[in-house]
């Protein structure tokens, strides 16, 4: 990949205080050092190394991956910071990564920008960056350009990371929320839900002492290999906030069709049902952070199914259910107990239910 | 209220405080199990008892005999409804025959 | 899961929907007139509209979704008596999670909580008084809602706060009794009910004993019913038995779990700790005597009744809500003017679209497939 060379030599500084300061946000010496000690020496890579206010890449070089830009954004506010299979940098990578991933573009770049609170500890920002660079190692992006800034105790929550990235879309490739049509398949790569209870478990709130692990991960070599099998895939979401109940809601209300599903064939983990039956949650509506909901061309279903199932972040992977024609917009289900019920879009936040 | 759930006694936390840990499908949570001990079913023998968990309260014991008997009946009434069937089926397969 | 699982199974279920049909042909069923099965509980609402049963039943059964949703009923005086005490610096409040979208004259808990006041949602009261030993120099306050099912937990809890000498606890009580609720749908004179389904684990406390007078003085079946939809399934079939029967009589269906004479240790925790109040305050039913509790005056020094002052202000329905009406099965929930309209999941003005057991809020989640929205 050319760079436009403009090489300045990187006086790497180091931080010699324990906590992050407003004195770390304030735009002179100890910012330049919480920079170079804790994100540039975690990301390391020659875009970055510039440090300009910018990185800057040859157009052609990008246009070999592509003949469309794909360009997304995305905050992470998640709490607590560090949770059972991963953490917030982990998260802010993956999650950026499978926005370009899921439109079926190839991820280049990402951009990061932090604001910390202050107090929060170096050793804990460092442990972050650590796994902002190797989840973006892993995905084969780089993370490029970024902003820090530190605000007062109380104006944040620890920490919030923003991520922005860019990514390059294949000829001919069309992916789009509107494009199912009766008749197609809806597939996922594995187990729903892990993601959200590992979170609500991590919280500590409800006491429940689980093994669940969020299931955190870069989607990109998946969905490669699912389009290899499936050309005429139709969409692909990532069913993160909102659980895969929302993206098959917005799925057929792009599409004007009704889905439907089978309560039989979503894999869930047995203790994410019984995490989800002491709370009174429903595992639809759980997030989730390494997973696809694809809709396929029937005719492709079985390849596309098997190869899922042969890469390791799709082992699992199993067809839930059909596109109808029927109530555009419609989500159903087919109970595990032989009744139907709609799946609607989740209203307000899911409460844990006494009752 | 109603959002009880069936849980699995393994281990006693403090047999005084009759707290014990419950297990569901791998999640465990402590609960109190006052409710649920007397002198004929001690803190101590608790380990390995099925209970119904409300709001981190052991609050029945499970009687794995009822369940089996509640769905015995549901059992028969298929059993004797495919039987029914058969029988149907036999008889109009006679009455073609006949004819 | 063991003992779930098993009562989730589909091929029962067909079983069961077999013999419902087979009975309901038998029975001369007007269609202007169809079978009125009241289901009591939030608990059991939730379960059919979670599985579909009601689309699995014939179209002469109706199930009318009963006032069993503590949450539901919850007037917005109590509500707003919560979020004063809540809004106090020294106080946690803590509350169960459904209890956090109710709306008040003013606002919800979950709105008092985004304007600054330290509420926390907990699983158990066990949590809240771990938060109190945590926090010695704060007051922390439970909020204790539900019928019998969570009396005995909240005295528990209570009994341990005194035996440990807590002074930082208190529990806010809105307990609530279900059979005085039960004798107010009863004596309704819109009643158009032919059977109940009772509450599985109300009756996991107190036993069958109490709800006789529904079959000797009012002559109506009831089942009381766990809460898997083989469990509700099996009960609507025991309850049309009896109908068909001409019978009237209590029958346990949820054995493995409801012990006829209830729980000893439970409800000597709750003879106890708590006294009846005369009347309590329904949101949707109005007052209704002898329905709640309240802690005894040798338990003073955790009622957060006496401890802080409350406004303790009975703030009527909205007028246009027609709740009652609908807790009692005289409309179905769409056929209410707000439904869907100004009432809604997000903007609840009754009490049946608080909760997510609310039939109300039922039906606008999960419903709409079996029901064709007839208007009223």
């Amino acid at each position: 990949m050319n760079l436009i060379p403009f090489i300045r030599p990187r006086r790497l500084g180091k931080v010699n205080v324990p906590t992050v300061t407003l004195a770390h946000g304030g735009g002179g010496k100890a910012m330049k050092d919480l920079i170079d000690d804790v994100f540039v020496e975690a990301f390391d890579n020659a875009a970055l190394a510039p440090l300009e206010d910018q990185a800057r890449f040859d157009l052609a070089a990008i246009a070999a991956h592509g003949d469309r830009l794909a360009f997304t954004t995305d905050a992470f506010v998640v709490d607590p910071l560090i949770f059972p299979g991963g953490d917030i940098g982990k998260l802010a990578v993956c999650g950026t990564v499978n926005d370009l991933a899921v439109g079926g573009a190839r991820p280049l770049y990402l951009s990061c920008a932090v604001i910390i609170e202050e107090g929060v500890t170096i050793e804990l920002l460092r442990q972050i960056a650590r796994s902002m660079a190797s989840a973006a190692r892993e995905a084969g992006v780089q993370i490029v350009t970024g902003d820090t800034k530190v605000v007062p105790k109380g104006a944040c929550d620890k920490l919030f990371i923003t991520t922005t990235g860019i990514g390059a879309i294949p000829e001919g490739r069309v992916l789009g929320a509107h494009l199912a049509r009766p008749g197609d398949v809806v597939l996922v790569n594995g187990l729903l839900g892990d993601h959200g209870a590992a979170i609500l478990g991590a919280r500590g709130d409800m006491a429940l002492d689980t093994a669940i692990e969020s299931d955190c991960a870069s989607l990109h070599g998946l969905i490669e290999t699912l389009l290899a099998a499936s050309p005429g895939a139709r969409a692909l979401r990532d069913p993160t906030r909102g659980g895969i109940a929302t993206v098959l809601n917005e799925i057929a209300e792009a599409s004007q069709a009704a889905i439907e599903i089978d309560e039989t064939r979503t894999p869930i983990r047995e203790d994410v049902k019984g995490f989800c039956e002491i709370l009174g949650l429903d595992p639809l509506y759980l997030a989730n952070e390494g997973k696809i909901v694809a809709v396929v061309p029937a005719e492709e279903a079985d390849a596309a199914l098997a190869a899922m199932q042969a890469h390791p972040l799709g082992r699992g992977a199993a067809a839930i259910g059909k596109v109808n024609v029927g109530e555009a917009g419609r989500v159903t289900m087919r109970t595990v107990f032989g009744g139907r019920r709609i799946v609607d879009m989740l209203v307000g936040e899911q409460l844990p239910r006494i009752c | 209220m109603c959002l009880g759930i069936p849980g699995l006694i393994v281990k006693v936390d403090d047999a005084a405080k009759k707290l014990a840990t419950v297990d569901v499908s791998g999640v465990k949570r402590q609960v109190n199990i006052a409710c649920i001990v007397d002198e004929r079913h001690p803190v101590e023998a608790c380990v390995g008892d099925w209970v119904l968990v409300h709001v981190g309260f052991a609050m029945s014991r499970i009687d794995e005999a009822q369940a089996a008997e509640t769905l015995k009946v549901l059992t028969e009434l298929g059993e004797a409804q495919a039987e029914i069937e058969a029988m149907r089926l036999s008889a109009v397969e006679l009455g073609r025959v006949a004819s | 899961m063991k003992y779930i699982d098993e009562f989730r199974d589909r091929e029962k279920a067909a079983v069961l929907v077999k013999e419902i049909e087979a009975l309901v042909a038998t029975m001369d069923v007007a269609k202007e007139r169809p079978i009125h099965i009241m289901e009591v509980c939030g608990g059991h609402t939730h379960s059919i509209f979670r599985y579909g049963v009601e689309g699995m039943l014939p179209k002469e059964i109706e199930l009318v979704h009963g006032p069993g949703c503590p949450v539901c009923v919850l007037p917005m005086g109590r509500v707003d008596d919560c979020v004063s005490i809540a809004e106090r610096p020294e106080v946690i409040f803590t509350t169960f999670g459904d209890a956090m979208r109710v709306p008040g004259s003013k606002k919800s808990l979950m709105q008092a909580r985004a304007d600054g006041a330290d509420i926390r949602m907990v699983y158990s009261p066990m949590d809240a008084l771990a938060i109190a030993r945590n926090h010695p120099d704060r007051e922390v306050v439970f909020f204790g809602l539900g019928f019998e099912t969570t009396m005995p937990s909240t005295a528990l809890t209570v009994l341990e706060a005194e035996r440990e000498g807590l002074t930082n606890f208190s529990v806010f009580c809105n307990h609530i009794t279900i059979v005085p609720t039960l004798k107010a749908i009863l004596d309704s004179p819109d009643l158009n009910l032919d059977g109940f389904l009772g509450p599985g684990h109300v009756s996991m406390v107190i036993g069958t004993a109490p709800y006789e007078f529904i079959a000797r003085f009012y002559k109506k079946p009831m089942v009381v019913a766990g809460f898997e939809p083989l469990d509700v399934l099996q009960s609507i079939w025991m309850v049309l038995k009896q109908i068909k029967e001409g019978r009237a009589d209590i029958e346990n269906q949820y054995q493995r779990v409801v012990p006829d004479d209830g729980n000893a240790a439970a409800l000597d925790a709750v003879a106890r700790v708590y006294e009846l109040r005369e009347f309590f305050e329904w949101r949707g039913l109005g007052s209704i005597d002898h329905s709640g509790v309240k802690l005894r005056e040798a338990y003073a020094g955790f009622d957060a009744e006496r401890k802080f002052a409350i406004p303790n202000v009975k703030i009527a329905d909205p007028k246009s809500c027609q709740c009652g009406e609908v807790l009692k099965g005289v409309i179905k929930p769409w056929q209410c003017k707000l439904f869907g309209k100004a009432c809604t999941p997000e903007t609840p003005l009754g009490a049946l679209m608080v909760s997510s057991e609310g039939a109300c809020a039922a039906y606008y989640q999960y419903g709409g497939l079996n029901s064709e929205l007839e208007p009223a």
